[in-house]
């Protein structure tokens, strides 16, 4: 495997390699680092406004919050990811809710087909954007345009005259939403899993990437980010189980984000995502199938923008004409965007949603602990969203001038 | 006698009005540089597309090692063994050099196996001696020279017998275009039959076998570079002469049409 020449493993034989963080960061690289600085002011600052913004009831609330429309999120993060976007994501889910409100109390559906009737209208909603999206060449933001107007019209017609329908709190998605908390034992073990998991992988890479041949770098390395991943997941679980604990919505929320990571990176279907992405015309010649693509992707937005409409009517108990109006459709757009996902497409990934939704929600609950009115939180959360668009846009012309477009 | 890869007769192709190639024979060995010649407009890339799967001929033959085939998709094309490097290179910006050579055929099993695939990337980057610091990195941050190598280095992943280079080295500079032609050299070495597209005469001496010239559609003369002058062949280019005597030697012109 190692030549005479050079004893180094055969990808770091070329002397020009610049290592760092800096030279990535200057050559317009930024990561996920402007979100996370951007948390962690907004941390500062509310807390410092208000003592019980950190609190364990109100970061417990917190992460209960962001399940719904983060869920939401990470299907706007698959469109964007080709380049596309859904506009109609927010009316999805209301008529999810409706689905589940009509389901449940006029037609006396069990819990079980009413959710996969919701979640199947999602998927189906999806594969017509992406059918028209292909066969027409339609723009997807006017097919979603139409179709934001077209399920918002359903929506009321389901829910009828009086426009709004109660789930009952004993039913199972009230209490997922509402009532479910991670054991507190084994949110303990949970947390010690994940951590090995971590780890696991890390050091079952550093063994192929070694049997290939290919540089590992120190295992010490997994090693103290896996024992730093445990302290941190042990100490963020303890602080939540102060209160009520970690939240199974919430659970729900990031093992999608991590399964989804897994598929876009790890996958042959994740890979053809980021090159539809990267280049339509290269994909194809590259042989990709294309539409296959566009529809998976929009077909996955649509049912995960109906399962994040299903936990939001449980979580309110109410399916109404108001469900996933207003900032709906906003924010999980805003989420996947400050989350660090370009809306130009090709980059980004499944964490840009659960980050971004952590920012817009802590802004949110900060400005509602501020008893400051909607209005104020919506000008605010546009200004956010706004600065995430200017760096998403500076970083694009950093790499550009980089030779990174 | 080196193999004969490819063996074309009478191919033509009309669009609407345009009789884009009339009668195109061409031939194809292993382990030669094919230069395919023709002022704009003469069917260059209309015979590059037909043979890259993209367009059906509508009349005349191909012969991939002496077997009678249609080449019915892109997919078709590669499955034989016929790779083609378009003039705007197709890559992903985005992705780095492991996955842009593997693109479409990524090795997996249920995961990807990215170690295997960048030590294989490695292995094919050394072999044509390519100048790439890392494979780790997004394309969009190599140079001219090294993006085309890694378009010239995808298009060697299924080993195909016949790389189709669409004027490789239209926008690359003096050291780069070296370094592109001399890859080409390394193509020829290895076995492999190159067709080169080209406007460029001076690439095409240094590197070229034999040259076949197209003009208005139809075969203008096959030459022997190292053999020809270059104004011999500038003047089958424009059509000051014709050379029709090298060409019609093994066959009559024939259409057996292959059916769609
Ligand atoms: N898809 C098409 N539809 C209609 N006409 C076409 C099409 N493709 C090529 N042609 C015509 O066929 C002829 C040959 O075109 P081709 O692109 O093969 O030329 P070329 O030799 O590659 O020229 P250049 O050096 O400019 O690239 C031209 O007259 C062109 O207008
Ligand atoms: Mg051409």
């Amino acid at each position: 495997m190692i030549q005479d020449a050079a004893t180094a493993p055969i990808d770091l034989r070329d002397e020009r390699l610049v290592r760092g963080l800096l030279a990535r960061l200057r050559g317009g690289d930024t990561g996920q680092l402007p979100v996370v600085a951007g948390l962690l002011i907004i941390c500062v600052i509310f807390q410092s406004l208000n003592g019980s913004f950190l609190s364990s009831a109100n970061l417990v609330n917190l992460a209960t919050e962001c399940a719904a429309v983060g869920i939401i999120s990470l299907g706007i993060v698959l469109v964007l990811l080709v380049g596309e976007i859904d506009l109609s994501v927010g009316s999805m889910s209301g008529l999810a809710s409706a689905i589940l409100g009509v389901g449940l109390t006029r037609y006396g559906w069990p819990l079980p087909v009413t959710l996969l009737v919701a979640l199947a209208a999602g998927a189906v909603v999806g594969v017509v954007y992406g059918a028209i999206f292909v066969r027409f060449g339609v723009p997807s933001f006017v097919i979603t345009l139409a179709g934001l107007l077209a399920l918002l019209g359903m929506q009321l017609q389901l829910l009828g005259a009086n426009g709004s329908i109660n789930i009952p709190f004993s039913s199972g998605i009230v209490r997922f939403t509402q009532q479910s908390f991670v054991v507190r034992p084994l949110s303990y073990v949970l947390m010690a899993v994940v951590a090995g998991a971590y780890l696991v992988a890390q050091l079952a890479r550093i063994r192929r990437r070694r049997t290939h041949g290919l540089s590992t770098g120190s295992p010490l390395v997994p090693v103290a980010k896996a024992g730093a991943l445990l302290v941190a997941l042990q100490a963020g679980c303890w602080y939540l189980n102060q209160d009520r604990g970690v939240s199974a919505p919430f659970v729900l929320l990031v093992g999608l984000v991590v399964a989804l990571h897994i598929a876009l990176t790890r996958t042959r279907w994740g890979r053809s995502v980021y090159a539809v992405g990267g280049s339509v015309e290269a994909a194809r010649r590259a042989g990709i199938r294309v539409d296959r693509v566009y529809l998976s992707v929009f077909l996955l937005c649509g049912l995960l923008a109906a399962l994040g409409g299903l936990l939001s009517a449980g979580r309110l108990a109410t399916a109404s004409i108001s469900s996933g109006v207003g900032d709906t459709n906003l924010n999980a757009i805003a989420a996947a965007v400050i989350g660090g996902t370009s809306l130009f497409g090709g980059r980004g990934g499944a964490y840009s949603a659960l980050l971004g939704i952590v920012v817009i929600q802590s802004i949110s609950s900060g400005l509602t602990l501020l008893n400051l009115a909607s209005s104020t939180r919506f000008m605010i959360t546009g200004g956010v969203l706004m600065v995430a668009v200017i760096v998403d846009s500076l970083s694009r012309r950093s790499r550009a001038a980089h030779g990174r477009a | 006698m080196a193999e004969n890869l490819l063996r074309l007769r009478g191919v033509s192709k009309t669009f609407g009005p345009v009789r884009a190639l009339d009668n195109v024979s061409l031939d194809l060995n292993a382990g030669e540089v094919l230069a395919l010649l023709g002022d704009n407009g003469a069917g260059k890339s209309t015979l590059v597309k037909i043979l890259a799967g993209v367009h059906a001929p509508d009349a005349g033959s191909i012969m991939f090692r002496n077997v009678p085939v249609t080449i019915a998709s892109p997919a078709a094309a590669r499955a034989l063994g016929i790779a083609t490097v378009y003039q705007d290179l197709a890559l992903c910006d985005n992705l780095d050099v492991v996955a842009n050579l593997f693109l479409g055929r990524e090795q997996a099993r249920v995961l990807l196996s990215e170690e295997a695939m960048e030590r294989q990337a490695w292995t094919l980057l050394r072999q044509l001696s390519a100048k790439i610091p890392s494979v780790r990195i997004p394309v969009a941050s190599l140079s001219g020279g090294q993006r085309q190598t890694v378009a010239i280095a995808r298009s060697l992943v299924g080993e195909p017998a016949v790389v189709i280079l669409d004027e490789p080295t239209a926008a690359l500079g003096v050291a780069q275009t070296a370094e592109v032609l001399g890859l080409i050299r390394r193509l020829r070495d290895r076995g492999h039959g190159v067709l080169l597209i080209t406007h460029n005469m001076s690439d095409m001496q240094q590197v070229a076998d034999r040259a076949v010239v197209l003009r208005l559609g139809r075969n203008n003369g096959v030459f022997d570079v190292a053999r020809t002058t270059h104004e011999q062949i500038v003047a089958a280019i424009t059509g000051a002469t014709t050379e029709p005597a090298t060409v019609r030697t093994a066959t009559a012109p024939r259409a057996t049409a292959t059916e769609e």
